[in-house]
């Protein structure tokens, strides 16, 4: 008995901490969301008004079209094309190129396999910033720069965190599968394609999200490699846009914010049991 | 292993093969090449010897962006660390609508750095933001966020906080392979809920715990965009020019490329001895599973 009402303590507790807890986490975001939809006056109100007089829908439509006067075109549409363009062919490299690799890391023997693995699994140490300038100037001697080819031709080449994560999925399709199909005569490619590969659909779902969020969220790489402000992404333009614009009209700054994040969360609601899997997956050894 | 496998085998791994020799391996060796090099985009590299690493042991901007950045990552990692874990052992009480918390948590990790710095700027701001009417609510004065040295810095590793959800979601998984029976066994032994945390969770987690750390030491160690973005050029008094940002200072804005390989390898290296000293710190408290 008392020990039920303890539990019952303890669940109340936890329940109202958490209440707080998430409040405070989410609390931010809708400051932003509430301030994107107010008149410019009531954003310096104090105390703040959490729900705007009357919610100005059009400060999306107005931080979208800044610029349009100087420049003559839109830049947040542009910068969304950028954005997109560059998103979609690194996630395709990404799961073209990782699927492959992690197959071979995972189900087939080959000498220095398993070496090759470990050092892969090290080189996720090395910062980028230590391999920035020469792989720059790699770029530069491609005449790369300044076009969005360094920002999604590397996915093409896979990358150690997820070959890691592809892998830790492949190595539990149990192995009689690869061999049943080879007595039937598939080539290994075979295998990968048709059974392997549609088996594995959720892991190449992770890496694909994962990818996405990179790049879609990346800002150094932009910012080292594109040079005209046609070719900016949304990161970049924001940056740009609240270096120029920032501190006074701050419902149109947060409004072109709200724009940079909503795809990534509309995108996260879609496959939330997918990404958080993924993510739980990354810490395992 | 049979010759047909080996080659088809190293063919499927051709991309990562090219990728971490021309993405990886060279720009390390190229890198280190060039730190003994006075180069720019403009000039071919001309080999100077350890003049760069010379110079560099004797710049004050150096050292005060790596006091910066060692003093962030003292900062931030502890703190993420212990809200992730703190976080994660509540979601484990297995309390209605865990998934809906867990969410609520996680949502912060999605929005992009550049997007960050500005809510946050905003959030902070010193007239109209949402921290400081909080504080008047309570007739706290609150600091000056973003225009004292010492609070700057401390802003930007409260920022941190909010981006613990991705570490807290693997936390959750860890804690919920801990078995069962373990718990049982200490509540035979009358363990409270506090002793079986220190005794039994702690120490079934603690491969995560360094794992989640370590990746958290990278990661810091490299904080730009944040800064970049709420503290143009380092503001105020130089206190959030942090290393990265002197890095890409070098690079591109002075052309001092050389200089900036320079500082890559030893970042490099500061990565490694913190990684190298975390392991080793940690040896004698992680313990793993013997299957």
């Amino acid at each position: 008995m008392s020990k039920s009402s303890s539990e019952q303590t303890r669940k109340i507790f936890a329940h109202v901490a958490l209440v707080l807890l998430s409040v405070m986490f989410v609390l931010p975001l809708l400051w932003m969301l509430s301030t994107a939809l107010k008149p410019t006056p009531e954003t310096m109100t104090s105390p703040p008004r959490w729900i705007p007089s009357q919610f100005l829908w059009g400060n999306f439509a107005k931080a979208v079209a800044y610029g349009s006067k100087e420049l003559g075109y839109i830049p947040f549409l542009v910068y969304a094309r950028n954005t997109i363009i560059i998103t979609i062919l690194s996630v395709g490299g990404a799961v073209l190129s990782n699927s492959i690799v992690a197959y071979s890391f995972a189900r087939i023997k080959w000498p220095g396999r398993d070496l090759f693995f470990g050092v892969t699994l090290a080189t996720m140490m090395v910062p980028f910033p230590v391999t920035m300038v020469p792989t720059f100037a790699l770029f530069k001697w491609l005449g790369w720069v300044g076009t969005f080819k360094p920002l999604w031709v590397p996915a093409f080449f896979a990358s150690a965190f997820s070959i890691f994560l592809l892998r830790q999925f492949y190595r539990t399709i149990p192995m009689e599968l690869s061999e049943a199909a080879k007595i039937d005569g598939c080539s290994e490619f075979r295998i990968f394609t048709d059974i392997i590969a549609p088996l594995s659909r959720p892991a190449l779902m992770v890496v694909a999200l994962f990818t996405f969020m990179g790049s879609w969220n990346d800002f150094l790489g932009p910012l080292i490699y594109l040079v005209d402000q046609q070719t900016f992404t949304l990161s970049l333009g924001l940056q740009a846009y609240q270096s120029q614009h920032g501190g006074t009209e701050w419902n149109l700054l947060m409004a072109a914010s709200c724009l940079v994040i909503a795809p990534v969360i509309i995108v996260f609601f879609l496959a939330q049991k997918v990404f958080i899997q993924g993510i739980a997956t990354s810490g395992l050894k | 292993m049979s010759k047909r496998d080996s080659r088809v085998g190293i063919l499927f791994a051709t991309p990562w093969i090219l990728g971490f020799l021309i993405f990886l391996t060279y720009p390390l060796v190229a890198s280190l090449l060039y730190s003994f090099t006075n180069f720019s985009i403009l000039r071919p590299p001309k080999l100077i010897g350890l003049q760069n690493y010379n110079e560099l042991f004797h710049d004050e901007v150096f050292y005060k962006s790596l006091g910066n950045t060692l003093l962030y990552v003292a900062g931030a990692v502890p703190l993420s660390t212990v809200v992730a874990i703190a976080l994660a052992l509540l979601l484990n009480t297995k309390v209605k609508g865990m998934s809906i918390y867990r969410t609520m948590f996680f949502l912060p990790t999605l929005v992009p750095m550049v997007a960050l710095g500005t809510l946050f700027s905003w959030v902070f701001n010193g007239d109209f933001g949402l921290l400081n009417e909080a504080f008047h609510k309570v007739h706290v004065t609150p600091p000056n966020w973003m225009g004292d040295p010492t609070w700057a810095k401390w802003t930007l590793i409260l920022i941190s906080i909010w981006g613990c959800g991705q570490a807290m979601v693997i936390y959750l998984a860890g804690l919920q392979d801990v078995p069962v029976s373990l718990y049982e066994a200490a509540e035979l032994d009358g363990a409270k809920v506090w002793a079986k945390t220190i005794n039994v969770t702690l120490p079934m987690i603690s491969p995560v715990i360094l794992f989640n750390v370590v990746m958290g030491i990278i990661g810091s160690l490299q904080i730009f965009a944040v800064p970049y973005v709420m503290f143009p050029g380092g503001a105020p008094a130089r206190s959030t020019y942090f290393y990265s940002s002197y890095l890409y200072d070098n690079a591109f804005q002075y052309q001092r490329m050389g200089y900036a390989s320079a500082m890559g390898w030893v970042l490099f290296i500061i990565t490694l001895a913190l990684t190298l000293i975390a392991l080793k710190l940690s040896e004698k408290h992680v313990h793993y599973e013997s299957s």
